[in-house]
């Protein structure tokens, strides 16, 4: 069976290119970047090769780009590591509600150390109104973190203008732009932030590898020890083979953005407009025109997540969902309530995240299959 | 060229009941019509589980004849209500009122441990058409409000913490992957905290 992949937000499939360019470094070119010797050498030209490229791609110097295991790694350093070099100062951080659990989860572990943590609220839109983080900023504020577009609803927050309001407090800015970086200008001088997270395998290279940028003159507090690797903010042995695969996906993200956006975005509103005409009683989550070009996230109510999700999966079609059902925490999610919707709502959304491979083919597919579903599940709930 | 099998998240049991349950109402329309002996409805839309349940008795051996059900949950919510379904057909009440969660799971060849409380959801509302069947036939003194009710929104009693904390939930998140219970009701948390306090104790878990 084809698979119609449309969980290009969960990770995605590592580009041909990306693999074949990693190769030579897992046997032939083994090196330690910190080794004298030839093949030592041979892996810290990559290493360095790899930070220059990126850095180009997103307007930094080579040495702000601090290599690390992933977003989640990356997000932890620049929240924890921020408000531990600078708890001198103050102890009050910003974030907002709809963050990913790498800022959320960690900024409620800063709260257990006694840090004060205010988490705006965004608009029913799925949006932050910077002038609501103005409000709450205080003398004690010492970091602002807020992710560039949602991973669920793919909404883009105002962060450039948020970044200037934390420039003229003399406030730490922080995104996380994982899922951004494959469709947004993600050029940090342009954001205006002092930190950015990045990962690899959001966009085509691969899991285990991520970034965070450091403008010239932060200071964070490191949260490994070691080798003193990444100016000792980061220690470990570099991973030489994904280092160089995330350099590459990130020049091959930045060279097909423009058209993969468009063409996107014609996907994207066929499905939703589809989905709007084939299916009642539904609801689409967040706005429709501040959007990734590949996230669509809607509310089918009177139906249960995990169900439509298990049932698409069987007919070879790959999609997320908010509900308690699939959560851990049986919690249903955060973002969608933080739109003001209700549990139910959540309960019955799901997220197709659309990526480099999808067709006009798998939006049928889906138009096809999921009326079907949702008619079939809403004639056995008791509450339909 | 090889063909591999689709991977599912499931047991093999689950699949089956969840893609073709069995004795579930397929349509409103179908439910609406059916004539019960008793009407069993537990859950919260709200939180998600949600199941009806509608059954039919032999009166001269108080077995039940048939068992229906409309569902609004998940995968194992759906397929352990299957399962139910089939279990107590022929059964008579007071073996069905007495079936365990646990006995389902079992059927189902397991559940992930915070799958666990879907079962609970199939297994009240059993408890609940059954003794809306005693109500309806006067047998009210067969009614049996198993123990005191700590959830009102979920019905979840005292008897489900504790078969909970039997079964081998020790903490109040354990307990809750099993129950939900007190889950859209951050009041009664402190309460049922202590009651597995009560129930470790007593069981000898402490
Ligand atoms: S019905 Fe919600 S987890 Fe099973």
């Amino acid at each position: 069976m084809h698979i119609s992949y449309l969980d290009n937000a969960a990770t995605t499939p590592v580009d041909e290119r990306v693999l074949k360019i990693m190769l030579p470094y897992f046997s032939d070119k083994y090196g330690n970047p910190g080794s004298m010797h030839q093949k030592g050498l041979e892996a810290k030209e990559a290493v360095d090769e790899a930070r220059k490229t990126i850095a180009k791609l997103i307007s930094a110097e080579p040495n702000e780009i601090i290599f690390v295991s992933g977003g989640t790694e990356s997000d932890n350093l620049a929240i924890i590591g921020t408000a531990m070099a600078l708890k001198e100062k103050g102890n009050h951080i910003i974030t907002t509600n709809i963050e990913h659990h790498a800022v959320f989860d960690t900024c409620e572990y800063l709260e257990e150390q006694g840090f004060k943590v205010t988490y705006v609220g965004v608009k029913e839109n799925g949006i932050i109104d910077p002038k609501d983080i103005e409000k709450t900023i205080t003398p004690k504020t010492i970091l602002i973190s807020i992710m560039h577009a949602n991973n669920e609803i793919g909404t883009i927050q105002p962060i450039a203008e948020i970044s200037k309001i934390a420039k003229s407090k003399d406030i730490i800015m922080h995104t996380d732009a994982c899922q951004s970086a494959g469709y947004l200008d993600i050029d940090v001088n342009k954001l205006g932030v002092d930190l950015m997270t990045l990962n690899g395998s959001k966009i085509y290279g691969p899991k285990g590898i991520g970034i965070l940028y450091a403008k010239k003159g932060t200071i964070l507090q490191p949260l490994i020890y070691g080798g003193g690797q990444e100016k000792g903010v980061r220690s470990g042995t570099e991973n030489v083979p994904l280092i160089v695969g995330f350099a590459k996906a990130l020049e091959i993200a930045h060279s097909v953005r423009d058209k993969e956006s468009k063409r996107l975005i014609k996907l994207r509103d066929k499905l939703v407009a589809g989905l709007k005409k084939k299916i009642s009683n539904i609801h689409i989550n967040g706005d429709l025109e501040k959007r990734l070009p590949n996230n669509v996230n809607i509310s089918f109510l009177g139906v249960e997540g995990e169900s439509m999700l298990l049932h698409l999966d069987s007919k070879g079609i790959c999609a997320s969902t908010g509900s308690a059902c699939s959560s851990h925490s049986l919690e249903p999610s955060h973002v969608i309530k933080a739109l003001g919707l209700t549990d139910e709502a959540s309960h019955g959304s799901l997220r197709f995240t659309l990526g480099r491979h999808t067709t006009e083919e798998d939006i049928e597919k889906v138009l096809k299959e999921l009326p079907k579903i949702v008619e079939s599940l809403r004639k056995i709930s008791p509450i339909a | 060229m090889k063909k591999t099998k689709q991977k599912w998240f499931y047991s093999e049991q689950v699949k089956e009941h969840f893609f073709n349950p069995k004795n579930i109402f397929k349509s409103q329309e179908e439910a609406k019509k059916y004539k019960a002996d008793g009407i069993g409805m537990v859950g919260n839309p709200k939180c998600g589980d949600m199941m009806k349940m509608w059954i039919k008795v032999d009166k001269k051996t108080q077995t039940i004849k048939e068992c229906r059900y409309q569902t609004f949950g998940c995968a194992s919510a759906i397929a352990t209500t299957s399962v139910l379904s089939e279990m107590v057909n022929g059964m008579k009440l007071d073996k069905a009122f007495r079936i365990s969660p646990k006995e389902i799971v079992d059927k189902l060849g397991g559940l992930p441990q915070i799958k666990f409380h879907c079962s609970v959801l199939g297994d009240k509302a059993l408890r609940a058409a059954i003794n809306d069947y005693y109500r309806k036939t006067d047998q009210i003194e067969k009614i049996v409000t198993d123990s005191p009710v700590v959830d009102e929104t979920l019905k979840i009693t005292e008897n489900d913490i504790e078969n909970a904390v039997i079964e081998g939930a020790r903490t109040l998140k354990d307990v809750q992957a099993r129950t939900k219970v007190g889950v859209n009701n951050k009041k009664i948390l402190p309460k049922i905290e202590g009651l597995i306090e009560k129930f470790k104790e007593k069981h000898g878990f402490k």
